[in-house]
């Protein structure tokens, strides 16, 4: 059976405490390509993302029901059994503010890598190179590696942070509002980014910014109350969504 | 016409008004410079009188000459050493223990009732009279575990004082690492504890270092506790040293041993009757500034060296 799905959630409840975030929410992420959540403030998009690595586990008291099964192997991320420190490894995440830490640009890439044991100098720099040119940074910062990662301006941050995630090499990527807290043209370059990486990567992104959604996305997912109201294909579902409320949504009738 | 008068008369207001908060300006600025002015002159007068008496005091032979009855002969060797090796054992005991606390309380302790006693007791402890840890320390460090009226006892109990302090400006250091810099560790796969130990003890070490400094300075000067457990005030042996010239070439003798600190060499010297005593208690008392601000210094300049390398 051909699968072109790099992840699936399957009747997927999120609770907080006794907080019911996410209801029962089943949503495709198409594998090389991007799958887009839009919806107003609370609706639920970033709990469902942060599901995906597990986020929730490091707040005691917070709960999950339901499927997130990761192809290819089909397996439940959220199954008790499985170690939510092993899903990290595997899928990535970039934040909504740039979050580098507080050390130099090389350290900044290379401590996913320390982490999964690559430590013989040469590798780390291979790596941490290539994460820099996937990440169009490299020319920007090849000279001052060395250099901390707070001298570089917003955009290039939130560029370093998707490096330190790229050289990890994870099979899908998560995306929460990585634009919000950056200007158009940083905006412009990060989307452009996007953009070149669905060749070979998975990305599943939250936005605020339905234009953003319009322009990178192939797959679009509209959610609102924790529940998922529409999903399909980005076009589409900008032209012509099925559901009313999509509509009242994207043409900013609410939201 | 007439709004020209009117503006006339609002910009009067607007000047009254503003010339009122001016005045109360100044009546602050006043009292501020007062304060600061008291401030100043009570330390130049402190350290001033100090130095007047104790500086003449101040040759070779006071840093390497026992306590003696003849006030010219007398020095603060027992003292000096006393006081470094009762500091070293109490930030070896303290700080591992303060770091650890703080970081179990503020990474892996569930917010249970019972952790918020503990957190509220710890932070009632810090502020228990210094002579109440003399005592618990004489009754369990001299009586009920023997290790007598040693440098080894001194040390813990420095340590207990100052530990609740450590603990919260620990606490308060880690806190201040901010979520989305875990959050990043998190998401690239690290532990808990990988996370704890290559970013939040890292990026917190300035605050801790800040708790460092107030907890060295503040148990240096310290005298009541260890004259509860029984320090020395004449004293005319050292410990014997830390190393030795024979295997295992490390001796840890020196930690039973009897000993004496700089405040209690002054407070002996004070009591006596002589003048020239007085001098002494001074030049002792120069001493322990400039020791106290020796330590702060180092614990400054590694503060800053690691906040050079850690740039926000």
């Amino acid at each position: 059976m051909v699968n072109n799905n790099k992840a699936r959630a399957d009747n997927l409840h999120v609770y907080y405490g006794n907080f019911h975030a996410l209801k029962g929410v089943s949503l495709p992420v198409i594998d090389k390509g991007i799958t887009a959540l839009i919806g107003p403030s609370g609706c639920g998009k970033s709990t469902l993302l942060r599901a995906f690595n597990r986020m929730h586990d490091l707040t005691p008291g917070n709960r999950y029901q339901g499927e997130i099964r990761l192809y290819p192997d089909d397996v439940n991320i959220l199954a008790d059994t499985v170690d939510p420190i092993a899903v990290r490894m595997r899928i990535g995440m970039v934040f909504q503010k740039p979050n580098p830490f507080p050390r130099s640009i090389f350290e900044n890439v290379a401590y996913g890598l320390r982490l999964r044991g690559v430590h013989g100098k040469v590798a780390l720099s291979e790596k941490v190179e290539a994460a820099l040119q996937a990440a169009a940074l490299w020319n920007e910062v090849k000279d001052r590696l060395d250099k901390p990662a707070s001298a570089l301006s917003g955009g290039q941050q939130q560029r370093l942070c998707i490096a330190r995630c790229l050289a990890t090499e994870p099979e899908l990527l998560l995306f929460d509002e990585p634009t919000s807290a950056l200007d158009p043209i940083a905006t412009a370059s990060i989307e452009e980014l996007m953009v070149a990486l669905r060749e070979h990567y998975s990305i599943l992104i939250v936005t605020h910014n339905m234009q953003q959604a319009a322009r990178v996305s192939d797959q679009t997912a509209f959610m609102l109350m924790g529940e998922l109201i529409e999903y399909s294909n980005t076009k589409q579902l900008f032209i012509k969504p099925d559901d009313p409320r999509t509509e009242d949504y994207i043409t900013g009738r609410f939201g | 016409m007439s709004q020209t008068v009117m503006n006339q008369t609002f910009s009067q207001t607007f000047v009254r008004i503003i010339r009122k908060a001016k005045t109360q300006q100044s009546v602050y600025l006043v009292f501020a410079w007062l304060a600061l002015v008291v401030i100043v002159l009570t330390f130049i007068a402190l350290v001033g009188q100090l130095l007047l008496e104790g500086m003449p005091r101040l040759r070779a032979e006071f840093f390497t000459n026992f306590a003696s009855r003849h006030a010219e002969r007398a020095g603060i060797l027992a003292a000096w050493v006393g006081s470094l090796m009762v500091i070293g054992v109490t930030m070896i005991t303290a700080l591992p223990l303060a770091l650890a606390t703080g970081v179990y309380l503020e990474e892996y302790a569930p917010k249970s009732k019972w952790v918020l006693l503990i957190e509220l007791n710890i932070a009632n402890l810090a502020s228990v009279p210094s002579i109440i840890y003399g005592l618990l320390a004489l009754g369990v460090f001299v009586y009920t575990l023997g290790l007598g009226q040693s440098v080894l006892t001194a040390g813990l109990t420095l340590a207990l004082l100052i530990l609740p302090m450590l603990i919260v400006t620990t606490r308060e250091a880690i806190r201040a690492v901010p979520l989305s810099v875990r959050e990043a560790a998190y998401a690239l796969g690290s532990t808990r504890w990988q996370t704890v130990r290559h970013h939040v003890l890292p990026y917190a070490s300035p605050g801790i270092l800040t708790g460092v400094i107030l907890s060295v300075s503040r148990a240096l000067g310290e005298t009541a506790p260890i004259i509860t457990i029984g320090a020395l005030s004449y004293i005319a042996f050292l410990p014997p040293p830390p190393s030795s010239a024979e295997f295992p070439f490390i001796n840890f003798d020196w930690l039973f041993a009897g000993f004496t600190v700089l405040p209690i060499q002054m407070f002996n010297w004070t009591s006596r009757p002589e003048a020239a005593f007085a001098a002494n208690a001074a030049a002792a008392g120069l001493v322990l500034l400039v020791l106290t601000l020796f330590l702060n210094a180092v614990a400054i300049y590694l503060r800053q060296h690691i906040r050079k390398q850690m740039q926000w």
